[in-house]
């Protein structure tokens, strides 16, 4: 009640700042950018379920797996890092479903397509400050339950870096999925059927760099695909998504 | 045809036969697919509507050849390689490929609006075309238990005339019947959208009365 009532009260100045720039003369790209984010980052710090519950969920899935395999250490050491990738792309498909659901259901999605700047970077600010909320704390919570699920040394580290450079992709190919199903009532089953296979090479690349150091070889060559995929993500995807709200809005 | 002519493989015995139905059918679902991306392209791009028909009915014959594909792929996998699946990448790409296909047909069928169903499957669609090359060259960039391409168009084949021959007129033969679906396929959908207009209208008083 308390964080709704606040936002209220807040919302003139800073939860809908796009009504005022489409009114006023237009602003700077890199402004408008700035802006987004900072709405994003606030508005999902006031809301906490929609980042919290997903890291709550992280957790769970992975105390399931020794419950559900084996608590033998070995064994845990050997499936650690799929799990954790697993786990983290699980909870990746359930952060995206807000990701654009609210700003659709009050209009200010629609006040972004009408707004004179550009599209492709306003969706850009939407999935960084997303990544920011949910993709890093994951990355940044790797390390103590990779230590729960006995895996520590370098493939810690590794596990660390790849989940670092896996998760914005993740959230760029995720916010595809979202967008496209913005309309649909109960999309969010539709977004993982859609996301899921695209997922699949980030995930092999991911957990293979762990595998390789484990077993004494070079990682780095899944570290620079891993990198390779990133950019074209961040380069490709956004327009993507921009194509896919237009659609999902147009009608 | 392929079935009797083709002599026996000095290996694998009549067990090899099985390749005249899962090289076309493997071949085909990816033609399918680049096939609905490119209609998909073309109808976002100049709004046709033949192709937003072309790009709908692909979906559902694509899938039917990649299962197909994998199907006889694990029947054919038993007796050679002594495994009915292995997480292998060319079959892992392939399992990827028929999800692509069910993320399509889902999509498609969960929206209301016909026009917002086409441009967003059609934008999946496109998405989904980074999985074509990664299937078409897993064997050659993984080392991989599934073998290299069978035709290329550069090179001899390694097999005996009278093994390629068949396999190559079976090919044709997919692909004819490729067409033939697409376009039956494609009658039916057109006729279902223009179920209202004054010439469907006709056609179905014509068919009552005969």
């Amino acid at each position: 009640m308390s964080t709704k009532s606040l936002e209220q009260s807040n919302s003139k100045e800073v939860l809908v700042p796009d009504i005022e720039f489409v009114a006023r003369a237009p602003i700077s790209e890199g402004r408008a950018f700035m802006r987004l984010l900072r709405r994003d980052l606030l508005a999902s710090l006031r809301y906490r379920n929609d980042w919290v519950n997903p890291l709550f969920f992280l957790l769970m899935v992975v105390t399931l797996f020794p419950l559900g395999i084996s608590p033998d250490p070995k064994t845990l050491t050997m499936i650690a890092p799929g799990v954790l990738w697993i786990a983290a792309l699980l909870s990746t498909l359930l952060a995206v479903d807000s990701l654009f659901l609210q700003d659709f259901e009050d209009g200010t999605l629609e006040q972004l397509l009408l707004s004179p700047s550009s599209l492709y970077l306003m969706v850009v600010a939407k999935v960084f400050s997303h990544w920011l909320v949910t993709g890093l704390p994951v990355a940044l919570l790797a390390p103590i339950l990779s230590i729960m699920l006995n895996l520590s040394g370098e493939g810690l580290w590794v596990l660390m870096l790849t989940l670092l450079l896996g998760t914005p992709t993740l959230a760029l190919i995720s916010a595809i999925g979202a967008a496209l199903t913005v309309g649909i009532r109960r999309g969010g089953m539709l977004v993982s059927l859609i996301a899921l296979p695209l997922h699949v090479p980030v995930l092999i690349l991911g957990t293979g760099a762990v595998q390789a150091v484990s077993e004494g070889f070079a990682y780095s060559a899944h570290l620079s695909l891993m990198m390779a995929m990133l950019a074209l993500a961040v380069v490709l995807a956004p327009f993507a998504i921009a194509a896919s709200l237009r659609i999902s809005l147009g009608d | 045809m392929a079935l009797f002519f083709a002599p026996e493989d000095y290996q694998q015995g009549n067990s090899f036969r099985i390749i005249y139905i899962h090289v076309p059918s493997a071949s085909l679902a990816l033609s399918t697919y680049m096939m609905m991306a490119v209609a998909g392209g073309i109808g976002l791009v100049w709004k046709m509507k033949m192709a937003e028909v072309v790009a709908k009915v692909c979906a559902p014959i694509g899938a039917s050849f990649t299962l197909i594909a994998l199907f006889t792929g694990a029947i054919w996998g038993k007796p050679t390689w002594g495994t009915w699946w292995i997480w292998d990448a060319r079959l892992t790409s392939m399992l990827i490929l028929l999800f692509l296909y069910l993320g399509v047909m889902s999509l498609h069928s969960a929206m209301q609006n016909r026009q917002t169903a086409a441009k967003a499957t059609a934008v999946l669609a496109l998405v989904g075309v980074v999985n074509l090359p990664i299937i078409k060259y897993s064997v050659d960039w993984w080392n991989t238990l599934h073998q290299p391409a069978t035709f290329t168009l550069t090179e001899k084949p390694a097999m005996p005339a009278d093994m390629w021959v068949p396999l190559l007129v079976m090919m044709l033969g997919f692909y004819f019947l490729l067409a033939v679906l697409v376009i039956m396929r494609s009658r039916c959908e057109i006729i279902d959208r223009e179920r209202r207009s004054r010439w469907v209208q006709d056609i179905i008083a014509a068919e009552k009365g005969a």
